[in-house]
């Protein structure tokens, strides 16, 4: 079946089962790899997406309801956030084998757009499910705190 | 260093030249070359016999690049080794370009092991930081020498600073660019040594704060390229259905569903499964799930239940009646615990644990005739290289890999089972490329596992309380056995990793350390810190249970132990004046531990609390501090430092892999629990080298300390209820409590 998909501002149309995850559609048909497969089960993070601004995991969201929504991927979240995250990451030097990271810069983005100076606590609850196999999860937190406090003083 | 890289006779073209240092080549090309992102631009330009093996290109433009032999998991190892020859070559580093080594041991295998291309072990820095950095030098004296004369000057009166030479009487200098293109070859090469070197106090990058990982701002926008990633033209995807006992094989193979499933082009029947390639990932996966198999029932690996396995290694290694095979001995350790005042035993055991690294295993192979490539996130192109010959039926030489970025390694991506996968399919659909993709699950209950392991410690004390026999049964089944069978049979039965870091630096008068093998056929593999990971939970914990013993603080005993070596007197003297070790916590305890695997010394310290009703303990902080040797990128040795503590917090807590019957019971990140943001403790990391030291392994070096200091500070909190099995689950805790 032929589905029109929102992705990154360009609608897509896409041949294929329905039901085919999100995720595989990025990759595999749209060539978008930066979102990544960890687990397929809405586990591990590593696959997130915005989808209509909400940050989802990709690998669980099938073709059919995604291409409802506008999608935004790694290779194209903007805005002051968006660069805020990303400045601060590379600033901490934050990724290591880097594979998650993606999913956790998506979460991170839209804890920021949804709240301007998160708690450890905020953090916690936002980025627990990313997992980050390197442990990378102490930089993680002090980047998301540097992003908002760079905005801030910006704001 | 151990020549075990020989001279090889090699023609070279009129723009590189050959450097001859010691047993090693070294090669450098100059001149332009347009094109080095990936390390088949190093590979032979044209037919025939030119052969380069440049470790370092020059181009007109003054890029310099610069081969990273090792690959990058996440370790910084892309970045550490070519600032190696950076540092010596005096190359300004923003102008340089890493470029991955192509498979070719001969050129690129590390000299510290084996000669072979595979990254791990902490190997990589300490294996080729001595060639690398002769390779600058010596590179370095090569630009002076043909920037003398292009400038007329004596070699002598020429300096370099980042990228240029200069010649300071005159005021002249010269880009390397400009020399690379100007330059007549000097004939004889000049030759570096020692000499050539740098003196630490006139490095530029070396011990830096300010340089970065240079693969970091390709992992912030998604432009990084792991194996999964790899896109070909004309790729088929491919999945493979494995037995659910591992060495079962399939008997009947009922397909039909499977073909049905649109864009599914093949069925590959395998000896140990069933391969499916086709169109897309996910239709391979759901004709995957739709194969109907019946499997044999002949694997011994049927017999395999862990926790009765763990039952019966504990009892032989109490059995003081099994001899084992000596793994290390100094001086008669059991005569000398006979004749003690005071005699400790304890069993110390951990569960399987699986690696789960974030990219799940996958490779892309394209076979065509006798030749192979492949694109794949591998630890051991050599290893690869062979298993994909033995698949296709011909010679390692004719099969090409590339190294991708590794999604974790772990010691995970050393094995060769996901590239035997790609290979059998790409060799069933010749000339177009495959990619197989593990499913997670598959990832999780196919694993190498840590080894399962029970340890016995028996101590000796004399009325005073000194130490004056260590014995150290340590009862598993082997690594080497299955992965280097000569290695292990050279070794007369012991496994060098599986009992790595049970001999210590501590000063004891008799130490005994013994391997009992236990052969039960799961094939078990190198995790994080391999052998250390659980040798030192054991050593450090009866470290503490001696302290508890004479009554003395657990620091005091190290430093003891320990007054021969400044070094780790260091870490662990830093390390509890960080902490504030003889600051009493209300509800919170603190225990220590200390590690000088891998060439590095590390000491940590745990703060602590634990719900006494759930038996649920939460790790608060962990203060590191870590010497090793040289801290070539200081920044980057505090990462390897809290991605060891978390994962060691998170292995000695959490992770846990149960087989019953044969059957892994744990498939995803469901069931099998690894450590989240919200359960990671707050770190605090000094790195304190020492001058004048060798270069140290880091990747590794943090996990071992973190469980035993865990574990020590439970102990210390609870009056005595010591935790000897990991991981620490609620349960276990509540068990260990109650008793």
């Amino acid at each position: 079946m032929s589905y029109a998909i929102s992705v990154n501002g360009q609608i897509h149309h896409v041949e294929d089962d329905g039901q085919t995850p999100l995720l595989w559609v990025l990759r595999d048909t749209l060539k978008l790899t930066g979102t990544k497969y960890g687990c397929g089960v809405a586990q591990c993070g590593a696959c997130t997406v915005h989808v209509d601004g909400t940050p989802m995991r990709s690998c669980t969201l099938p073709l059919e309801v995604a291409s409802s929504a506008r999608i935004t991927t790694i290779e194209s979240v903007e805005g002051v956030e968006a660069q805020a995250i990303r400045d601060a990451w590379v600033a901490r030097d934050v990724p290591q084998c880097g594979f998650c990271q993606s999913g956790q810069i998506m979460s991170a983005v839209a804890l920021l757009r949804t709240l301007k100076t998160p708690t450890d606590r905020d953090i916690d609850v936002a980025m627990s499910g990313n997992i980050c196999r390197c442990a990378t999860y102490n930089r993680i937190r002090a980047a998301i705190h540097d992003a908002a406090a760079q905005l801030g003083a910006a704001r | 260093m151990t020549p075990i890289l020989q001279p090889q006779s090699r023609v070279l073209s009129r723009r590189s030249f050959l450097v001859t240092t010691g047993g090693l080549g070294i090669a450098v090309a100059f001149g332009s070359v347009p094109d080095l992102a990936s390390g088949a631009a190093m590979a032979p330009a044209a037919e025939g016999d030119f052969r380069p093996n440049a470790w370092i290109t020059i181009g007109v433009d003054g890029t310099v690049s610069i081969i990273s032999p090792a690959v990058e998991m996440g370790q910084g190892i892309t970045t550490t080794l070519p600032l190696l020859v950076a540092e010596e070559l005096d190359a300004d580093w923003s102008r340089v370009r890493v470029v991955q080594a192509p498979s070719d041991a001969e050129t690129y295998g590390n000299p510290g092991f084996y000669g072979i291309q595979l990254t791990g072990g902490s190997e990589s820095t300490r294996g080729y930081n001595a060639l690398l950095r002769m390779t600058g030098a010596q590179t370095r004296l090569i630009l002076l020498t043909g920037a003398a004369g292009v400038l007329n000057v004596p070699v002598g009166e020429l300096e370099t600073e980042p990228h240029r030479v200069l010649h300071p009487t005159s005021g002249r200098s010269l880009d390397y660019g400009e020399i690379a293109a100007r330059a007549v070859l000097p004939d004889p090469l000049p030759q570096a040594t020692e000499a050539d070197l740098k003196q630490s106090h006139r490095w530029r990058y070396i011990g830096s704060r300010t340089i970065q990982r240079i693969d970091v701002p390709s992992k912030v926008n998604g432009t990084a390229v792991f194996g999964i990633d790899v896109q070909l033209p004309d790729m088929l995807y491919g999945a493979v259905l494995r037995a659910p006992v591992q060495d079962e094989r399939p008997e009947t193979i009922d397909d039909a569903e499977a073909r049905d499933v649109p864009g599914i082009t093949h069925i590959v029947p395998l000896s140990y499964g069933v391969g499916i390639v086709g169109e897309t990932v996910e239709a391979t996966r759901r004709a995957k799930d739709l194969l109907n198999v019946t499997w044999s029932t002949t694997s011994r690996v049927r017999n395999y239940s862990s926790q009765r396995l763990l039952d019966e290694y504990r009892a032989v290694g109490r059995d003081l009646g099994q001899q084992g095979v000596p793994a290390h001995t100094n001086g008669d350790a059991e005569a000398a615990i006979a004749g003690a005042t005071t005699v400790i035993e304890a069993d110390y055991m951990s569960d399987h644990v699986a690696h789960a690294t974030m990219e799940p295993m996958n490779a892309t192979a394209l076979v065509t005739g006798d030749r192979v490539e492949i694109w794949a996130p591998t630890q051991g192109p050599t290893g690869t290289q062979g298993f994909a010959a033995e698949v296709v039926g011909t010679t390692p030489d004719k099969v090409k890999v590339n190294t991708t970025l590794l999604g974790g390694g772990f010691g995970r991506k050393a094995e060769a089972d996901f590239i035997i996968d790609a290979v059998s399919l790409a060799k069933a659909v010749e000339g177009r490329p495959v990619k197989v993709i593990w499913s997670r699950e598959d990832d999780v209950r196919h694993d190498k596992f840590r080894p399962l392991e029970a340890q016995h410690v028996k101590v000796g004390l004399d009325a005073e309380g000194n130490i004056v026999g260590w014995r150290h049964r340590i009862v598993a089944d082997s690594i080497f056995a299955r992965t280097l069978p000569p290695v292990f049979e050279e070794a007369g039965g012991h496994d060098d990793v599986v009992t790595e870091g049970a001999k210590f630096n501590y000063t004891v008068p008799a130490h005994q350390i013994e391997y009992l093998r236990q052969d039960n056929g799961l094939a078990i593999g190198f995790w994080f810190a391999v052998g250390v990971g659980y040798t030192r939970f054991a050593i450090e914990c009866v470290v503490d249970e001696i302290a508890a013993a004479r009554g003395i603080d657990p620091v005091a005993l190290r430093l003891e132990l320990l007054k021969d070596q400044p070094r780790a007197r260091k870490v662990i003297e830093t390390v509890a004046r960080m902490a504030e070790w003889d600051r009493a916590r209300d509800g919170r305890g603190l225990g220590v531990a200390y590690s000088d695997a891998f060439g590095s010394h590390c000491a940590q310290v745990a703060e602590v609390s634990l719900n006494r009703d759930t038996g649920a303990i939460r790790v608060h902080k962990v203060w590191c501090a870590i010497d090793p040797g040289v801290a070539i990128q200081p920044l980057h040795i505090e990462a390897m430092m809290m991605t060891g503590i978390t994962n060691g917090t998170g292995h000695a807590l959490f992770e846990q892999i149960n087989v019953v019957d044969g059957e892994v019971q744990e498939s995803n990140f469901d069931t099998y629990r690894v450590i989240r943001m919200s359960e990671a403790p707050e770190i605090e990391v000094a790195v304190v080298p020492t001058p004048g030291s060798p270069f140290g392994g880091i990747g590794q070096a943090g996990l071992p300390p973190t469980g035993p200091a865990i574990a020590n500070a439970v102990a210390r909190l609870t009056g005595g209820v010591r935790l000897r099995h990991y991981p620490f689950t609620p349960e276990r805790v509540k068990a260990a409590l109650d008793t």
